[in-house]
């Protein structure tokens, strides 16, 4: 690790560590560390090394999974669909003729890239990581460099393990403080880029410090940093602690005995050193930021369940104005209506931000206050869970939380991607309003003409009972 | 990947700012496990009335008979915001666009530009305005030199407007060269395998 006497950021630190080689009139190459794969964005990269007669320069340094678009009722590959089913047929040809591992249908370690690799010990701090998914920042959660990338470039990685990147400039979100009860890391992350607008990190890495990022756990982190994109950073950090050290530790592919406790050195220099300084510095105090709910078209546009649904008036810039304009059209809400007055036909509680064990808790304890009422899902509502992997599934199992959703009406599906994009059957129809525990409300994404607010676990769970948003602190 | 060095099209106008990549190709649209196909699916929900894609949408820009053959994107902020597919850029070059403008575009669209030779060219907010102003009735042709890193055209007094724009270096060698980036990278093995050898044991 170097070490250097100007201060740096924890991304700067990174960045030098990796750098293979900056050389003038060449953007700067990267070392990449690990390497993850899925079916949708790798196959015409694979083509085009055969095209090259190029191999994978380092197998052992990229993991495949199926996540995007397989059936979450089914572990056949063909219930998917044919397209579907041909790219998963590709995936497994390719990674047997180029030696990398594969956790295919129903492996014990398949699951979403994003939950699968962090749980496996194949998401360590110090290191970079990229995947064809714009979700890749969320192993930055660990202290890692971790961002989304083309195919063109998953290419350039399988036959290099190197990247040219551009520097980003540096963006410090601080959240002073400690956030009032009930109030989950999916809010912390929706108030943030509220605050910022969907691109108001475009260009920057972020590190997300303060007391209320420390506190959290690594699952929390996790759903902060995975939504990074969705204000336009390229990555998103949280500099790695006792409570990343203490997740990683005796996991499958983690470092063990001498090389784990020399990680653990060289991973304790990661944090931002006292006087680095940062391009651009965003504060909020975590004790306003309530419970979230978007009602727009892109994640920016969102407000507390206790809010309203804004007027084009209250925005001063024009391109706001118009987007909240659109937005109402879109989303058939008028202007002034209570959140909690909004109506949902379906409820989604999954996705690489929020489908891991704690999320699940989380949702079936507020599912279990219900039940102890004699309520459950409502007729009209379709509401589905999908865990992340095949070990939250079997988590989620030991501890009962699939009975919890099921006796109260939810379907507990296999792991997936699923409805967070649609690419199998777990469509919306044109016209339903989904309240979903993913990433983005773009308009089209669930399915053409639908409605999509996002929020945490909790308020998909208590929407799904009470048809819909509740001020669970209220 | 093919040579850019001048270009001369017609310019299409998208007024709508933030479009993302699922707008540009929705995700129904990448289950192949081939580069083509794509641009026939370029925009589909906007473009199309039905799902299948068999009635164009008579009022979406690109389906108006007087900009068909138009090479040139003009767009506003945030452009190709969301999801990393590469099948965007793709669908993009496929329906015949070379460049794409806007005042701002996001990051991962942006690089999956450069990679593919589709040239991404930022401007500033008032030259953006004007080129929307310009473009209204397909009456806009804009020549695009990215040797001396410009846009040019001639407005309706018959002068000519120039306006520069900025290009990272090898960005710019890349797509002038239409170098195989993979290839270029490969030939500094030995630095990458130095680079290697000093790497610590967990890593």
């Amino acid at each position: 690790m170097t070490i250097s006497t100007t201060p740096q950021t924890l991304y700067e630190k990174l960045w030098q560590t990796h750098l293979v080689e900056e050389k003038a009139g060449e953007t700067p190459l990267l070392y990449v560390d690990r390497h993850l794969i899925h079916e949708v964005t790798s196959p015409q990269a694979f083509a085009n090394l055969r095209f090259n007669n190029r191999p994978v320069r380092h197998p052992e340094r990229t993991i495949a999974t199926m996540d995007h678009n397989i059936s979450t009722r089914s572990i056949k590959i063909d219930a998917a669909g044919e397209g579907a089913a041909n790219q998963l047929r590709a995936l497994e040809k390719n990674c047997k003729d180029f030696g990398i591992e594969l956790f295919g249908m129903g492996h014990k370690n398949q699951g979403i890239a994003h939950v699968m690799g962090p749980e496996l010990g194949l998401t360590l701090p110090g290191t970079i990581i990229v995947c064809g998914d714009s979700h890749t920042a969320t192993h930055g959660a660990f202290g890692a460099l971790a961002f989304g990338i083309g195919t063109s470039e998953v290419e350039h990685v399988f036959a290099t393990q190197t990247l040219r990147q551009t520097k980003a400039k540096t963006m410090k979100v601080q959240v002073n403080g400690h956030v009032g009860k009930g109030i989950s890391a999916k809010d912390i992350i929706l108030a943030i880029i509220g605050k910022t607008g969907s691109a108001g990190a475009t260009g920057y890495v972020v590190e997300y410090c303060g007391e209320a990022i420390e506190a959290l756990s690594m699952e929390e982190r996790m759903t902060v940093c995975n939504m990074s994109i969705e204000f336009g950073a390229k990555a998103g950090l949280v500099a790695p602690d006792q409570t990343t050290f203490d997740y990683v530790e005796g996991r499958e592919y983690a470092p063990k005995g001498d090389v784990w406790q020399q990680a653990v050195n060289d991973w304790k220099q990661l944090k931002s050193d006292d006087g680095a300084v940062f391009d651009s510095v965003v504060t909020l105090e975590a004790k306003d930021i309530k419970a979230q709910v978007t009602w727009g078209t892109n994640p920016g546009q969102v407000t507390s369940v206790d809010g309203i649904v804004p007027s084009p008036d209250d925005f001063n810039d024009l391109t706001e104005k118009e987007s909240c304009v659109s937005a109402l059209a879109y989303m058939d809400l008028a202007a002034g209506t209570k959140i909690t007055d909004i109506s949902v036909n379906k409820v989604f509680i999954g996705s690489c931000t929020n489908s891991r064990i704690e999320d699940l808790r989380a949702a079936a304890n507020v599912v279990k206050d219900y039940t102890a009422k004699g309520q459950r899902v409502q007729s009209s509502i379709d509401a589905i869970v999908v865990p992340g992997s095949y070990r939250v599934k079997a988590q989620a199992e030991s501890e009962g939380l699939d009975k919890v959703f099921s006796d109260a009406g939810f379907e507990w599906r296999l792991p997936g991607c699923s409805m967070c994009l649609g690419m199998n059957d777990d469509v919306l129809e044109e016209g339903d309003r989904c309240a979903s525990t993913s990433n983005r409300n773009f308009e089209g994404r669930q399915g053409r003409g639908s409605r999509t607010h996002l929020v945490s676990p909790e308020m998909a769970a208590a929407a799904a009972i009470a048809g819909h948003f509740v001020d669970l602190n209220s | 990947m093919e040579k850019f060095t001048t270009h001369t099209g017609l310019v299409v106008p998208l007024d709508i700012a933030n479009v993302d990549t699922d707008q540009i190709i929705p995700k129904q649209f990448l289950q192949k496990t081939e580069r083509v196909g794509f641009g026939v699916h370029l925009f589909h929900d906007s473009r199309y009335l039905d799902h299948s894609g068999k009635e164009p949408n008579p009022e979406f820009i690109l389906n108006k008979p007087e900009y068909k053959g138009t090479s040139i994107l003009l767009a506003r902020e945030n452009f190709g915001c969301g999801s990393s597919r590469e099948h965007a850029p793709w669908a993009l070059e496929e329906f015949g666009f070379k460049v794409v403008i806007a005042p701002s575009f996001a990051d991962i669209f942006y690089g999956n530009c450069i990679n593919i030779g589709l040239l991404p060219i930022q401007l500033s907010e008032d030259e953006i305005e004007q080129l929307f102003t310009q473009s209204q009735d397909a009456k806009l042709t804009l020549t695009v030199d990215l040797t001396n890193n410009n846009v040019s055209f001639i407005n309706e007094t018959g002068t000519k407007i120039s306006f520069s724009f900025e290009l990272g270096e090898f960005h710019k060698y890349c797509l002038e060269e239409g170098v195989d980036s993979v290839g270029w990278t490969l030939n500094k093995l030995d630095t990458i395998e130095a680079f290697e050898s000093k790497m610590p044991s967990w890593q």
